[in-house]
């Protein structure tokens, strides 16, 4: 079983994130479970959502504590939440920031920066950086095909929302393989 | 088919398929997104009920016994205060024999405000006469509904049901079910032929007065309704996994149960968390295994005593506190193996939210080991 845990602020749609990475890991053939850390429902707020992927039926129903792959949706939150805690070894962290980092990761985990805010407000002229990560998670992970969030997006959003959003996870998937 | 969706939305498709003709519901917090699914599904012509959004969930069960007094097949679905708010109409709803289907998202309940899962709600109605129905994943959460409705309507019962799953854990993950159609579920369930009904041409009363000489047989006639849906559940239950291949004739189910000496006795969402603990203490050479109770009300004293008659040790989960005794599933479980020997504990675990772990199982069967139970297990001491 491989883990996600995503990290963001109410309002920056992480648990749409989570829902939609869930839905495309099931179109590609595996079995995948989707849900909130149900915490107090806020914006701006400290959110968690998690994914867990696998080949069999997924039974446990705990949260997640040593993810395979982290995301970070806003890195105002390193300071104030422990949000690399667990990570397993070899695993991957996806942070949004257009800054170079001035903060680690555990050794043995692979870091990748990705200014989804900017890809965000030119694609989708809002700083909703969900859809960015989404597509710079199929690229760094492998776990989730690119046309499989295409149709999860396309499910999920009116036709012209769809579009942009799926423009925004295109430039961030483009530009994780690029760096990878 | 398979499909991938959130718990409350795949709850709320069987609901439909169910064929509700009146669906009353408050729609405001504590609610789920399954009254919200359903009123799209009526608003798009999808799902041909009368729906009704009263002022508060007393109001909500009371239109549904009034619309199941008159015949119709009815639903509704609430939590936590919302299912304390409907006390006193529950037992009505019980009393005059109606079938109406709840499901409740299990929630914890105030004071302190929770808004996370445990089964505080559902539990503390367990003497109202409803049927109780508790699902491990949100294969079970819709599959539960059809058979609910199958079971309350038959005329041997007529008694309402519960369907329920942990709230946020079941309610809010998204997760492959296998989805049933229209023509599945209208051939395992029938329309509602009522047993009686309200008539303007043919009157008669639901719920009226019953003097000394009336009651207790009035409350004795209910109980041996409950006991015997029993075999209603088992009968139905099999012909559901006849149809579809998943068999819910059993009240209880066991987990690597056949040769364990330490058995876990739990119910709802915590099932699965303990498979997978169970499947890792058993690569550790431990006999432990899983009897997950499904059917709550009636309560399956002989079939759990018969599941658990060869183990040494029996661990209660208990999401919830009869405050002043134990937990209620840890209460039954002793009543149903006293005279056996077998040492009962029960754990208090999960209260409010508080996430339950692999490791939390594995602790409380090192616990049972030394023969350390009835007790609140992960008390946090220092904020005590």
């Amino acid at each position: 079983m491989r883990e996600l845990r995503i990290h963001g602020r109410g309002g920056q749609g992480s648990v749409t994130a989570a829902e939609l990475i869930a839905v495309a890991a099931f179109e590609g053939g595996v079995f995948a479970q989707a849900f909130p850390a149900f915490g107090v429902e806020r914006r701006g707020a400290p959110v968690q959502a998690f994914v867990r992927f696998d080949n069999k039926i997924i039974r446990k129903r705990s949260q997640v504590y040593e993810p395979d792959y982290i995301i970070v949706q806003d890195s105002t939150l390193i300071k104030d939440v422990n949000v690399f805690q667990g990570v397993k070894k070899g695993g991957i962290v996806i942070v949004n920031t257009e800054k170079v980092p001035d903060f680690k990761v555990p050794d043995g985990v692979k870091l990748i920066t990705i200014d989804a805010t900017t890809i965000a407000l030119k694609t989708i002229g809002l700083p909703i950086t969900n859809t960015s990560l989404m597509g710079a998670f199929a690229a760094a992970s492998g776990e989730i095909k690119f046309s499989a969030l295409e149709n999860a997006l396309n499910h999920r959003f009116p036709k012209e929302l769809a579009i942009k959003n799926i423009e925004a996870a295109r430039q961030a998937y483009a530009k994780v393989k690029e760096v990878s | 088919m398979m499909q991938i969706t959130e718990g409350s939305h795949a709850v709320a498709d069987a609901v439909r398929l169910c064929r509700p003709q009146v669906i009353a519901a408050y729609p405001i917090t504590p609610q789920t997104h399954i009254v919200e699914a359903l009123a799209d599904m009526v608003a798009d012509c999808e799902l041909d009920a009368e729906y009704l959004t009263v002022d508060n969930e007393l109001s909500a069960l009371s239109a549904c016994i009034g619309a199941s007094a008159a015949g119709s097949r009815t639903y509704s679905a609430t939590t936590s205060q919302g299912l304390a708010l409907m006390f006193e109409v529950c037992f009505n709803a019980a009393g005059m024999r109606l079938p109406i289907v709840m499901s409740i998202a299990n929630r914890a309940l105030g004071a302190p405000l929770s808004i996370w899962n445990d089964q505080q709600d559902s539990i503390s109605l367990r003497d109202s006469g409803w049927l109780q129905f508790y699902a491990e994943d949100n294969q079970e959460a819709t599959d539960l509904h059809y058979l609910a409705y199958r079971v309350a309507e038959d005329h041997s019962v007529l008694l309402p049901a519960f369907v329920c799953f942990d709230g946020f854990i079941l309610s809010h993950t998204y997760e492959p079910i296998d989805t049933l159609s229209q023509e599945d579920i209208d051939r395992f369930l029938p329309k509602f032929s009522p047993y009686e009904r309200l008539d303007a041409a043919d009157p008669i009363s639901f719920g009226m007065y019953a003097t000394p000489e009336y009651y207790l047989e009035f409350r004795y006639e209910m109980d041996r309704a409950l006991k015997e849906s029993k075999a209603i559940i088992e009968k139905r239950g099999k012909e559901f996994g006849q149809m579809f291949g998943r068999d819910y004739s059993a009240m209880v189910e066991g987990y690597r149960l056949e040769d364990a000496d330490t058995a876990i006795v739990a119910m709802g969402s915590i099932c699965g968390t303990t498979k997978d603990a169970i499947d890792e203490m058993r690569e550790e050479g431990k006999k432990v295994g899983l009897l997950k109770i499904r059917v709550f009300r009636p309560f399956p004293t002989e079939d759990l005593a018969r599941a658990l008659a060869h183990v040494q040790r029996v661990a209660v989960l208990d999401k919830n506190i009869s405050l002043g005794a134990k937990g209620a599933v840890a209460l039954e479980v002793k009543d149903a193996l006293y005279g056996s020997g077998i040492p009962v504990k029960g754990y208090v675990i999960g209260l409010g939210g508080r996430d339950v772990r692999k490791k939390d199982i594995k602790a409380i069967v090192g616990l049972i080991g030394k023969g350390q139970g009835d007790m609140f297990y992960g008390l946090r001491t220092e904020v005590l």
